[in-house]
């Protein structure tokens, strides 16, 4: 029992750590909320004239939810390059020279960068606000939208945790996850629908969890799921059921694997 | 008792490529300091990571304070210290603020963990620069407050890979100084280096590396008695070389070697600055201005020389050369 909570306290540090070097350095958090609030802009006068749909309230209610998910998906990028540069300055081995928990560097890095997430949806759903997002499903379905937005990053991260501990260099880091993650949204409902997409892309584009976040933040937050693409599959049908699945799965897959990559970094 | 022990330890990186350790065994009496001292690519750092329980070796057996290493690694951990070849620290980060996060990584109260931050501060001179971001540190700085990280709790044992490496002169004194103040704390000390003045210093006993393996272990006065401590050396021109060749033979006691490509003549002394002015006496006596004149203190190269009839090298020039292109590589990206 002591063990175990010595290993969150241990945790807790390394998490501490990241939010002090975001107060350390302002840049980092100005610019990891600038992004997501320019893909809303961009999205919503750029795209938003040409993409047609009855939904009430126009694109931009379709149009959130998406740069939501893909802005919490992107949290791997963030934990998989902050883990690397770790690596690559010394700083992981001297963490494992500590007496500490063997967990207790990785479970504080997801931890702090979900935290770091907490601020980037709030700002986003500000600037969603004012460009005319409307959520209409009362504040407790929108809390429940914002939470599973912010259980989804979290479970994003820990592939980020593997990504930063297997590859040598901090800019690997960088494009490895971009290569693995922009795929993921784009072939989606997130910003179009998928009926445009040949039919295998559809297959791929409706069971892919981007999706099945996507179409359940929208029911969420009070839509119909227009985006879906056939109908009928059990994806589109229960998108928060089978986004649960695949948050489970994630981190039931990818902690384990993670822990044991960090205990193992030097062979 | 000794506090370490490394009994034949065998460690190959690249799927059994490069074999860094070959065999190395050493150990260190509780309350000394061992000068682990090699080349480039030695396996020095490579031993350290062993015993400081960050790579398991493919075979053999390391023990540290008592405990087996292989065995019971987190044990090992609450009693070691480790500032490795590079600073490690959180550049973001002011100096404070990692004093704070490893003291609470240690387990110390926040306010245990201010108290001995700023004792450490203090006693490594970097208290003016607290709160300061590491990033705005010079290399000396880095060097001692990576060091002051791995004292926070005293340890048992502490390992310090070459922690001198790319300091100035000044620098260098510095760190002596603070390593010698560590020393008298009674610490198990063992540290890598490549300077055999600086294992000369700082060191009880020496293990000289190559290869992976311990090749000559002693006192720094039994191995310099080896290599045949200070040499006497002139360089002059050509036509002053014969003339030259036989002061240095009346000043020396041993053998003369002349490099004549260097117009080199030099010859182990045993008295000094002495054989060093008499020298120079005889010199002028004749007219002989030298280009330069001057006793040197034998390195790393003359133990090197002495010990395998070969300067230190990293590679061995028999192995094919995309091993070696791959070696390096993987030396990079570390
Ligand atoms: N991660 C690695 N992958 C592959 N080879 C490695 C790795 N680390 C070290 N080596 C190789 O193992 C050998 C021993 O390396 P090690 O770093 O222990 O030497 P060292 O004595 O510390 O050298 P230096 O003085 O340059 O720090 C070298 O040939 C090196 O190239
Ligand atoms: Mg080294």
């Amino acid at each position: 029992m002591s063990n175990f909570s010595n290993g969150v306290s241990d945790a807790l540090i390394i998490t501490k750590r990241q939010i002090l070097q975001l107060t350390r350095v302002p840049e980092l958090l100005i610019f990891s909320t600038i992004q997501p609030v320019m893909f809303v802009l961009l999205f919503r006068y750029v795209f938003g004239g040409s993409i047609a749909t009855d939904q009430p309230g126009g694109y931009v209610q379709l149009l959130m939810p998406g740069i939501f998910v893909q802005t919490v998906a992107f949290t791997l990028a963030g934990t998989a390059v902050g883990l690397s540069s770790d690596m690559q300055k010394g700083l992981i081995d001297r963490f494992r020279s500590l007496p500490i928990a063997r967990s207790a560097v990785v479970f504080g890095r997801t931890l702090g960068d979900a935290a770091l997430n907490i601020v980037v949806l709030l700002v986003m759903g500000i600037a969603g606000y004012l460009v005319g997002w409307r959520p209409s499903s009362g504040i407790f379905m929108i809390t429940l939208g914002f939470l599973f937005l912010f259980v989804f990053g979290y479970a994003m991260s820990w592939i980020g945790v593997l990504i930063g501990l297997s590859v040598k260099e901090e800019r690997v880091a960088q494009n490895v996850t971009f290569i693995a993650v922009f795929p993921l949204t784009f072939l989606s409902n997130a910003f179009a629908p998928t009926t445009g997409m040949p039919k295998y892309l559809q297959y791929f584009a409706e069971w892919n969890p981007v999706s099945t976040m996507v179409a359940g933040c929208r029911q969420l937050f009070g839509l119909k799921n227009e985006f879906g693409a056939t109908a009928g599959s059990f994806p589109s049908e229960h998108p928060l059921e089978m986004s649960l699945i695949y948050m489970v799965l994630l981190m039931a897959v990818f902690i384990p694997l993670s822990i044991r990559k960090y205990n193992n970094t030097s062979k | 008792m000794k506090a370490v022990i490394a009994e034949n330890l065998i460690n190959t990186y690249d799927n059994g490529r490069v074999r860094a350790l070959n065999g190395l065994s050493l150990d260190v009496e509780e309350g000394t300091v061992l000068g682990v001292l090699g080349p480039n690519g030695a396996g020095k750092t490579t031993t350290v990571r062993v015993l400081a329980t960050l790579l398991k070796p493919d075979s053999g057996f390391a023990q540290v304070a008592g405990i087996d290493v292989a065995k019971e690694p987190d044990e090992v951990r609450k009693v070691i210290g480790l500032s490795g070849q590079y600073a490690a620290v959180d550049e973001t980060l002011t100096g404070w603020d990692n004093l704070i996060m490893f003291g609470r990584l240690y387990h110390l109260s926040s306010k245990q963990a201010a108290v001995r931050a700023t004792e450490l501060l203090e006693q490594f001179s970097l208290t003016d620069r607290a709160k300061s971001p590491i990033r705005t540190y010079s290399g000396g700085m880095r060097r001692r407050l990576d060091l002051a990280a791995s004292l926070i709790v005293k340890p048992k044992v502490l390992f310090l890979d070459e922690p001198t490496t790319g300091l100035d002169p000044r620098g260098r004194q510095d760190m002596w100084g603070v390593i010698d103040e560590l020393v008298k704390g009674g610490v198990t000390l063992l540290l890598t280096t490549q300077y055999l003045e600086e294992a000369d210093h700082l060191a009880d006993e020496i293990a000289v590396i190559d290869h992976g393996k311990v090749i000559a272990r002693g006192t720094s006065d039994s191995l310099k008695r080896e290599v045949g401590g200070e040499k006497l050396e002139i360089v002059v021109e050509n036509a002053d070389m014969a003339a030259t060749r036989e002061i240095v033979a009346k000043v020396s006691a041993s053998a003369v070697a002349v490099d004549e490509g260097m117009r080199r003549i030099s010859a182990p002394v045993t008295t000094g600055s002495k054989a060093l002015i008499e020298a120079a006496r005889l010199l002028d006596d004749l007219g002989i201005h030298p280009l330069d004149i001057g006793l040197k203190r034998p390195s790393l190269d003359d133990v090197f020389l002495s010990l395998t009839g070969h300067v230190a090298e990293e590679e061995k020039e028999s192995e094919p050369v995309d091993a070696r292109a791959k070696r390096k590589r993987g030396k990079q990206s570390e």
